[in-house]
């Protein structure tokens, strides 16, 4: 039962906030209407009796994000659920439109979220690395959009996934037979009009980009990996990902049916601020409007300090009499994505609320966590050695993959 | 082999206890019963079973509107606050020699059930009659907390009647009031491989809002090339499953912890190092995987084939 709204995107983008794969962008430069659009797409809330059941089903506690609700809408999750708990097993399907070699944790966090998803559900994953997207969007050659696919793959693999469990695969490599043969299917019952109504193309652009929604909607079926799911056409998919991929999946939910598949489901995660505020998504283009993966704990430190937008205000004395504007604050913001600890996070929000606590505080306690989190993944990115990429990456049978 | 229906029938009549029997279609869940049985027979209860960390099994029997919280229970026992999970499905075959919806407090007349503990609420003696199932979940049984009784008595189990929802204070000079009643030995489950590992066993039979509860019984889902059909010890599982592996590592060191540091505080401790070290681990225990796995993929790669 699809609620499909209208899906033109409206390119006039002051007037209404733009959300889709290639922009996002909020109404006169203010704040991203999740409300609204969730009602434009049509997905549902993800309400806490949803992570109720998660919390019972995986007998362990929720995932940070959800209880901070940053993956907060979905699509068909609780019909995951409910197979879940008949023994009907899923698979999940993430990926990455690798663009640039600096990772920042914006691009994490769908990667943190799966691997989590995995351990808890104990389900298998399959990671899309989209070179062929990326080589003609952002014109890089093919060799360069390859070489970014494999060195992305580094960092993804850092996350944490386990490789009994995981295949990782690159557009350019993996195209072709099964995978080939249901895109064909997909590209069929897509009209070039329908086409340009979800994705905003026009008749200046290249034949490429109109046939691209294709490669993101097949690893959404089973059949599409032969090696990985024999025989099991009906397997569900889950796909966590930011909520501005959303039109890639209408497409293919609406396609699914008519070729006889199920329907992928959806977990959808709010953006990811820029230091700045909350003016849309980072930027891989302005190395201070995010964390880096690759930044020291000195450039952490001090990106926090200068570039953070503070809700404090502007002197101690009105500081400790209104308290911080918590609605803009990013170092709290971030702290509610990061900080695992609830109940230090709600003692930092009352304390900096009220006034108590002030910036520099907040902001140090950031510096600490986001420092702990990048040289963790340092560290891990250190292990990964291209044999280890190319055993992720080959395609072969997972034969453990929903222990 | 375990205990069937009728042989637990013939032993309530041996016993002389007094009970009603109501045959229905089989139900997995109180609502689902609740449709078969009313209300004037007795009281309907939920039985739920759990495991902790150190393999120790418990069924908690309890009227259907008592609120049992696991993390209270878990202080209770005496394990912290996160140490209990509800058992998988491999221990409800194993252990109590049931079918999924089927926990009842009668499993403990099976030798294999001997380590498991039995509570039972408090709220069962104000009522005149209680429903379990007797072992099928094609039939129900009620019977008084008497007739309970004499049938545990009989095959050697005291019974144990607690205030579920009491909530009492766990701590340095308040020690945790149901530990008496965590068993002395734990049980080590083969792990099948075919088995549906992850679907929760015996779900808690809930009148809660929910409207889906689970339902089908197990389907062993064969993975394609997962030929092995020799059952494997779960020791096995812990060097190919980075978390368990964690927790055997963390077992080990609390244990050591428990047996070389005296004083109140070393649960507390233990606790605070198993939650905070279990992710760090786990992320290393991972990476220590797909590292040992990488190499050995590449070696294939590089392997001659075998001199005939």
């Amino acid at each position: 039962m699809e609620v499909d709204k209208k899906e033109e995107i409206a390119s006039e983008s002051s007037e209404e906030q733009v959300v889709n794969p290639w922009e996002v962008s909020a109404k006169d430069g203010g704040k991203i209407d999740y409300d609204k659009l969730i009602d434009q797409f049509g997905c549902q809330r993800l309400d806490e009796s949803l992570i109720d059941r998660v919390e019972r089903l995986t007998s362990r506690q929720p995932h940070v994000f959800l209880r901070r609700g940053v993956f907060f809408a979905h699509r068909d999750f609780d019909l995951v659920l409910d197979a879940y708990e008949r023994g009907d097993k899923f698979y999940l399907y993430t990926g990455r439109g690798p663009s640039s070699e600096a990772l920042h944790l914006g691009h994490l966090i769908p990667f943190m979220f799966t691997k989590y998803l995995q351990e808890a559900f104990k389900v298998p994953l399959v990671i899309q690395l989209t070179d062929d997207e990326k080589c003609m969007w952002k014109n890089l050659s093919v060799e360069e959009s390859q070489r970014l696919a494999r060195e992305n793959a580094k960092d993804i693999i850092a996350c944490g996934f386990d490789v009994t469990k995981t295949f990782i695969f690159s557009d350019f490599d993996y195209v072709g037979g099964a995978f080939y043969k249901n895109m064909v299917k997909v590209a069929k019952c897509v009209t070039l009009n329908k086409a340009m109504g979800i994705f905003g193309f026009s008749g200046e652009d290249h034949i490429g980009k109109l046939s691209f929604p294709p490669v993101q909607a097949v690893p959404s079926f089973p059949s599409s990996f032969p090696h990985l799911f024999p025989g099991k056409d009906k397997l569900r998919c889950l796909i966590p990902c930011a909520i501005d991929q959303d039109p890639y999946f209408r497409m293919t939910r609406d396609v699914a049916p008519r070729l006889g598949y199920s329907k992928p489901a959806l977990i959808e995660s709010s953006f990811f601020p820029a230091l700045q505020g909350e003016n849309g998504k980072m930027s891989a283009s302005d190395p201070n409007s995010a964390i880096y993966v690759t930044d020291t704990a000195k450039d952490i430190k001090n990106k926090i300090n200068r570039y953070a937008f503070s809700g404090g205000q502007d002197s101690i004395e009105k500081h400790r009499e209104i308290g911080a504007n918590l609605e803009v604050d990013i170092p709290v913001k971030y702290l509610s994505f990061f900080l695992e600890d609830d109940a230090e996070l709600e003692h930092i929000k009352k304390e900096y609320g009220e006034g108590r606590m002030l910036t520099g505080e907040v902001k140090k306690r950031l510096t600490e966590v986001l420092t702990g989190m990048v040289e963790r993944h340092r560290m891990a990115r250190a292990a990964v050695t291209d044999e280890m990429v190319d055993a992720f990456m080959a395609v072969r049978p997972l034969p453990n993959m929903f222990e | 082999m375990g205990f069937s229906k009728d042989q637990l029938l013939s032993q309530l009549q041996e016993l002389e206890i007094d009970y009603s029997k109501y045959e229905h279609p089989p139900v997995l869940t109180v609502e689902e019963q609740a449709k078969y049985v009313s209300s004037s027979e007795g009281a309907l209860s939920k039985n739920l079973f759990f495991k902790d960390k150190k393999h120790r099994y418990y069924i908690i029997s309890a009227m259907v509107d008592t609120k049992v919280d696991m993390k209270v229970l878990s202080q209770r026992l005496g394990l912290g606050k996160g140490g209990i999970r509800m058992a998988p499905e491999e221990a409800l075959a194993e252990l109590l020699q049931v079918s999924l919806g089927c926990v009842t407090p009668f499993a403990v007349v099976n030798e294999s059930a001997r380590d498991v503990s039995l509570l039972l609420d408090q709220k069962f003696k104000n009522q005149t009659r209680c429903i379990f199932h007797p072992l099928s979940n094609n039939v129900s049984i009620s019977l008084s907390t008497s007739g309970l009784d004499k049938f545990l008595q009989s095959v050697g189990r005291d019974p144990v009647y607690v205030d579920l929802e009491a909530n009492p204070v766990v701590g340095k000079d308040q020690p945790p009031d149901l530990a008496v009643y965590v068993p002395s030995n734990s049980v080590v489950i083969p792990e099948l491989p075919n088995n549906t590992p992850s679907a929760q066993a015996s779900p808690p039979k809930n009148v809660s809002a929910e409207k889906t509860k689970p339902v089908a019984s197990p389907k062993p889902s064969k993975s394609p090339g997962n030929v092995k059909s020799v059952v494997q010890n779960s020791g096995l599982s812990v060097f190919k499953n980075p978390e368990k592996f964690v927790e055997e590592i963390l077992d080990k060191t609390s244990e050591l912890l428990f047996s070389e540091v005296k004083g109140e505080n070393v649960e507390a401790l233990a606790e605070t190092l198993r939650k905070r070290l279990t992710s760090e681990f786990t992320h290393l225990a991972v990476m220590y995987k797909n590292t040992a796995y990488s190499e050995g993929f590449y070696a294939g790669t590089q392997c001659q084939p075998k001199r005939p």
